[in-house]
């Protein structure tokens, strides 16, 4: 098992946001997580790259707990995450953007650099402007590309649907697919669930800080208590 | 969003605007030697600022020399300083004049009390203030925004009340005949004469815009620039977040402990009021009233606050203007100005480009306490749960 998670509470203060979560990722999968807003999603993620202090439980990757590890190593060891909202560097260039995530890596960057580039050429176009003055969805794109430049093992990606029009959801799925393919395990927080189970391997259904359902993703795409809950079907 | 407020292309500022943008690309397009040129123009024109000839206008009513070393150079020096903490890392500090202060009493207390070398204390000054920076840093570093301008504020008050009751540093009577700068023979003698101080804070000032810039440039500034810009961000690309944090209020300190010891060794008195609150808040107003993160813009900013209470003292058709002396409404006039330019320039009067991206999205701007103003497509539950 590449990231496993066992019963992890998370506070803020004295309000519970995680309630006992506990899910796993193996190697090679895409594993979305879906839920309304406050079901702890996000907050499982910043748990996850060490954003957010556990209370109680464990976080294991590769075989190894890291619950205590400091964020930035966490990247080091093989998790790389794009933020919510994106959390791009308004004031670097897309190339200083993507140069970021190098921070730490003093291997060579130059073939990384020209496959984020080739997977998303819009940000080849504009290299040298600023990442502040981006669209929603090229800033999206930035963020997933300076996250694949930390060489992740698993890649963490939260809501990267978010505010974009729809052509660019599935443009943004589909590159999400083609990263999977080319090796890079994706554990994938979504509120657009119908895009996010039909690209998943496996998904778990988060409410008020717990699991209450986790299934393969098309199965879960079937089963009517997650249709009228999130897929606002019958 | 330059220019904000202002409407009608005709506005002089937007001219100067305009002017300002021309400079900064010919500055990013010039070859090494017009930059070297400029730098030495700039070097050549600090040298011989204290001519009487300058003087005349720009400080008619009192020494011209003393007005640059203080406020003027202070206030540049102190500024480069707190530009590092705010400018850089955008961590809002609010309590700057503590270290200020801490460089000060250092050279002040062991210059008379054990008869130390005056530049052995003024070393012993940046590292106690350094020292104090990393005691303030590692504990409240963890706040983010409104919460770490608090502490830093209590914390500039704290280090002035202990001084003022502490008799052990000369309580409220604060300390008396701190030594000048020991003499370098045959080169300078550190006496009474002001222009020997003016000369040495403009080495200072000179190293330690060196440094920063070296540091911006180097990979520290690029983590503090991804701190400012957005600290989880920065932490997830790998930057070790707490330590560029407790490093870049270890290096303002720094600065800021310089400043005070050479402040110290001129003034020959410090008390614990030459320390208050309010030159905390006017360093932080050059700084961002300059372009915070902009060392040209900022030197500019500190100079002008500086400058500017000084030559109202003695503005003589005010005087005509208003039956009376002008120097009775010169804080006035001063806060009209800094409205004024606020207004007419809300970035700052030089502000980086960078800078500028960095306002626009929202975030950044001054420091922490931009990145915790809610964008428009920034999501309100997460705000409330930081």
């Amino acid at each position: 098992m590449l990231l496993e998670i066992k019963d992890i509470h998370v506070h803020y203060g004295k309000i519970a946001a995680i309630k006992g979560i506990s899910l796993e990722v193996d190697e090679g999968e895409i594993v979305s997580l879906i839920g309304a807003n406050g079901a702890g999603k996000t907050t499982t993620l910043k748990t996850i790259s060490g954003l957010r202090p556990l209370t109680s439980g464990k976080v294991l990757f590769n075989g190894e707990d890291i619950s205590k590890m400091p964020g930035h190593k966490r990247v080091m060891a093989g998790i790389g995450q794009s933020p919510e909202g994106r959390g791009v560097f308004p004031g670097m260039t897309v190339q200083e953007n993507l140069l970021m995530g190098a921070y730490t890596r003093k291997d060579e960057l130059a073939a990384d650099l020209a496959e984020v580039y080739e997977l998303f050429p819009r940000l080849a176009e504009r290299k040298s402007q600023f990442g502040g003055t981006m669209s929603g969805g090229e800033q999206q794109m930035i963020a997933i590309g300076r996250a694949l430049m930390t060489k992740p093992k698993v890649l963490l990606l939260d809501e990267p649907s978010m505010g974009l029009a729809p052509m660019l959801i599935a443009q943004i799925f589909q590159i999400i697919k083609e990263i999977n393919k080319r090796g890079t395990t994706v554990l994938l927080v979504e509120q657009n669930a119908q895009q996010a189970l039909k690209l998943s391997d496996r998904a778990y259904v988060l409410e008020t800080g717990r699991v209450v359902k986790s299934a393969p993703g098309p199965a879960l795409l079937d089963d009517p208590q997650v249709r009228a809950a999130y897929l606002g079907g019958h | 969003m330059k220019g904000n407020g202002v409407t009608g292309n005709a506005n002089p500022l937007r001219r100067v605007g305009a002017l300002v943008d021309g400079a900064r690309d010919w500055w990013e397009h010039a070859k090494a030697w017009q930059r070297y040129a400029v730098y030495l123009g700039a070097v050549v024109f600090a040298l011989i600022l204290p001519a009487p000839a300058i003087g005349t206008f720009m400080s008619p009513g009192s020494d011209w020399t003393t007005v640059l070393i203080y406020p003027i150079g202070t206030y540049i020096l102190l500024a480069v300083g707190l530009n590092v903490v705010v400018g850089q890392a955008g961590l809002l500090d609010l309590g700057f004049v503590a270290f200020f202060a801490m460089g000060g009493y250092s050279v002040a207390y062991f210059g008379t009390e054990y008869g130390w070398n005056y530049w052995a204390t003024a070393v012993m000054g940046i590292a106690m203030a350094a020292v104090s920076g990393v005691i303030l840093g590692a504990p409240t570093l963890r706040l983010r925004g409104d919460y770490l301008a608090i502490v830093t504020l209590g914390f500039g008050e704290i280090v002035r009340i202990t001084a003022n009751n502490t008799d052990e540093i000369g309580g409220a009577r604060g300390i008396t005949n701190v030594p000048h700068p020991t003499d370098i023979p045959g080169v300078v003698d550190f006496g009474l004469l002001p222009a020997p101080y003016y000369y040495l804070i403009v080495i200072a000032i000179v190293l330690v815009i060196i440094f920063s810039v070296r540091l911006q440039k180097s990979r520290v500034g690029r983590a503090w620039a991804a701190i400012r810009e957005d600290e989880d961000a920065a932490e997830l690309m790998g930057v070790p977040t707490f330590k560029f944090k407790l490093l870049a209020f270890a290096i303002g300190a720094m600065i800021g402990g310089l400043a005070g010891g050479l402040h110290a060794g001129r003034a020959v008195f410090i008390e614990p009021n030459t320390f208050p609150f309010i030159l905390s808040a006017t360093i932080l107003a050059a700084v961002v009233l300059g372009g915070a993160g902009n060392l040209p813009g900022v030197i500019l900013g500190a100079f002008v606050i500086a400058w500017l209470p000084e030559r109202f003292r003695e503005v003589n058709w005010l005087k005509d203007l208003l039956g009376r002396d002008p120097a009775e409404y010169r804080i006035l006039l001063f806060g009209g100005v800094l409205v004024l330019m606020m207004a007419l320039r809300p970035e700052g009067l030089l502000p980086s480009r960078r800078r500028k991206a960095e306002l626009h999205e929202g975030t950044g701007g001054m420091g922490t306490m931009g990145a915790e103003v809610t964008g428009p497509d920034t999501d309100v539950s997460t705000e409330a749960a930081k």
